[in-house]
């Protein structure tokens, strides 16, 4: 339905359950993808899932020359840089009185920073060619809140307020920035899940059922799009009415 | 007309899609050029690229006219 051809994507965090759907997506929909994560034998594995065309660039979040580096190859091996999805993402969950400076530290690094320099490094090329995608990976607890989380909802609702500030930067040069806010999606964290803890998720779930990686993938493959050019500055909640927001 | 000059101005033009007798010494980007401050943010990156300098907010601020850019530059790149 969306046509990306001769988009040139870069997808962090390509290596997880939602990046790689993310990726998957893209690619159906025509775009180059360049796949990021930290373990490249995952992102081959992607990569060779993928019948068009990928590249793939290894870079570790946390570390900040790793982080410079990783927009400079990805134009590099692409030709060029279109979008750009924030996806990567951690948690270090503690009960906040207990929570650790690393804890925090950590999780605020590859969820908020490195989006940040990220971001300013495409913001660069997508304003010079008058054309671009930002999607960060947000989530419904950056939104709502949510108990042991302190430090990952601080990075999700940062991202949200960078994104909308970026957009308002770069709207006129056709550079739109949003945010998909997930809520409980199946993944190999939710499988380990036991049936007790399962049901009282389920229970504040409208659906009645997780979310797949697929239907988050679909939200960006829109936002992507060309459609999406009057779509900015947004988050899109996609969480089976968990929170209606 | 100096060499730095000649390349100030080809970046303006290409950058503001102005003509080149426009792009006079005391052209001011904004006022005379048509620029927005985001054109502004970008033809001071366009400059840092050319002459592979790199100029400070505060300078960049001060930036305000053709003349500035290259007075600017001039002593900026030796
Ligand atoms: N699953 C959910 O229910 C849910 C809900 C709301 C929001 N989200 C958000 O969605 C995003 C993806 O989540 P997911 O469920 O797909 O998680 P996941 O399967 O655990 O994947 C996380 C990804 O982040 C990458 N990553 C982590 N630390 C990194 C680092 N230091 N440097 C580079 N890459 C790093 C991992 O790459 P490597 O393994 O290769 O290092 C991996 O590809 C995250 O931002 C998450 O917060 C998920």
């Amino acid at each position: 339905m969306f046509d990306l051809s001769g988009k040139r994507a870069l997808v962090t965090g390509a290596s997880g359950g939602i990046g790689r759907a993310i990726a998957e997506k893209l690619a159906e929909a025509g775009a180059t993808v360049g796949l990021s994560g930290t373990r490249v034998n995952v992102l081959e594995e992607v990569a060779n899932g993928i019948s068009g065309d990928t590249h793939i660039l290894p870079c570790n979040l946390s570390d900040k020359d790793s982080v410079d580096a990783l927009i400079p190859s990805a134009v590099e091996a692409m030709g060029g840089l279109d979008i750009l999805v924030n996806n990567a993402g951690i948690t270090r969950d503690n009960i906040f009185m207990r929570m650790k400076d690393e804890e925090w530290d950590d999780v605020i690094a590859v969820n908020l920073t490195a989006a940040f320099r990220l971001s300013r490094a495409a913001v660069k090329v997508m304003m010079k060619q008058r054309y671009g995608r930002i999607i960060g990976i947000t989530s419904v607890v950056g939104v709502t809140g949510n108990p042991g989380q302190g430090n990952y909802a601080a990075s999700k609702a940062g991202l949200i307020g960078m994104s909308k500030a970026i957009a308002q930067e770069v709207a006129s040069r056709n550079v739109t920035v949003n945010t998909i806010a997930p809520g409980f999606i199946a993944s190999a964290m939710t499988d380990e899940l036991n049936e007790k803890q399962r049901d009282s998720i389920l229970a504040t779930i409208p659906t009645g059922r997780l979310g797949t990686a697929d239907e988050i993938a679909a939200g960006a493959v829109f936002l992507a799009s060309d459609e999406a050019s009057y779509v900015t500055g947004q988050t899109m909640h996609i969480n089976g009415g968990m929170a209606m927001i | 007309m100096s060499d730095i000059a000649d390349r100030v101005r080809k970046i303006v033009v290409e950058h503001l899609n102005v003509d080149a007798d426009k792009v006079t010494e005391k052209a001011s980007f904004i006022d005379d050029l048509g620029a927005d401050s985001l054109d502004q943010v970008e033809l001071v990156m366009a400059f840092e690229e050319e002459f592979s300098v790199e100029i400070p907010d505060d300078a960049a601020e001060s930036i305000q006219t053709f003349g500035d850019a290259v007075s600017f530059l001039e002593k900026a790149v030796k």
